[in-house]
């Protein structure tokens, strides 16, 4: 391991923002896309519960 | 008894069938992600001439090379449903879209934050960056054309010929370090020749890899659920899951 300290691990050696910049933009894009896929899993099983009870698309 | 190979190849039998598999998915590209940051930030060095800036490549390079392999997979199975007439195939093709699409936007992103230090500049028209960049276009397309048909069916084969027409475009990302003169670099990493990096670099980046396709298919199949439910809200067998 190369990092002295917190600190030098956050600089990554001066280039933190770049590096930070491209892992945390991409954890945020991928953890959106879980919670969608999840939630719309989810919704699509609301509706076809709906649909069965009422029998329309309403 | 022989095995029936077209059994899952019916939304009714393949949508428990994905609700059992996606777990270890996603456990997998969790594990897979933590093993492969710990490598890649902790176990493998600092590069000597790009410095600690070449450590975008463990998320660059695993999100270029899904963004390519999504599409091929993504137009094999639009390919499936257009002639087998099978509608799972074109839900599975549409399950695949936005994964791919984010894979693009992904490899985009990262590799003007990696170039800007590395070549001074966030972005070039080179072939390699403006293939990837229709790449990026193609899964837009795709799924806006077959978001603007509404009868799925229609819509499934209209934008089943966009994607097997775009295919022409994975060649072309890939091998556009070769055919022309891009800025982008070469691969590092190929089936012929020994990889030109770090063996821990490598390893963690391959780790990656795997997070990333392990993600890619649990995204896949949990969004594929989600649109089976919808295109088959009319089918006896989903009213009956309704009810439970």
């Amino acid at each position: 391991m190369q990092w002295g300290s917190v600190g030098e691990f956050i600089a990554m050696g001066g280039y933190g923002g770049y590096v930070w910049g491209a892992f945390g933009v991409t954890f945020v894009l991928m953890a959106g896309e879980v919670v969608m896929v999840v939630k719309g899993h989810r919704d699509s099983l609301r509706r076809a519960r709906l649909f069965s009870k009422r029998g329309d698309d309403r | 008894m022989s095995f029936n190979w077209f059994r899952f190849s019916s939304p009714q039998t393949f949508y428990p069938l994905a609700g059992r598999l996606a777990p270890f998915f996603w456990i997998a590209s969790v594990a897979l992600t933590v093993a492969g940051l710990y490598i890649g930030f902790f176990v493998a060095p600092t590069d000597f001439q790009q410095g600690d800036s070449y450590r975008i490549i463990f998320i660059h390079v695993p999100a270029a090379w899904m963004s390519m392999f999504i599409y091929v997979v993504m137009a094999g199975w639009a390919a499936m449903g257009l002639i087998f007439n099978t509608r799972l195939s074109s839900m599975m093709a549409n399950a695949l879209a936005p994964t791919g699409a984010l894979m693009t936007a992904i490899a985009l992103w990262t590799g003007a934050l990696w170039g800007r230090p590395t070549w001074g500049t966030w972005w070039v028209w080179d072939a390699r960056l403006t293939s990837e960049l229709i790449l990026l276009f193609l899964y837009v397309g795709f799924m806006a054309l077959h978001a603007s048909i509404d009868d799925p069916r229609r819509a499934d084969k209209a934008a089943a010929i966009l994607a097997i027409v775009g295919v022409v475009n994975v060649p072309i990302i890939y091998f556009s370090v070769k055919w022309w003169n891009t800025l982008h670099q070469g691969s590092s990493v190929s089936l012929t020749r020994a990889p030109s990096m770090a063996s821990t670099m490598l390893l963690g980046m391959l780790v990656m890899v795997f997070a990333f396709w392990a993600y890619s298919i649990a995204t896949a199949l949990t969004r594929v659920r989600g649109i089976i439910l919808e295109r088959e809200r009319h089918a006896a067998w989903v009213a009956q899951l309704g009810t439970e």
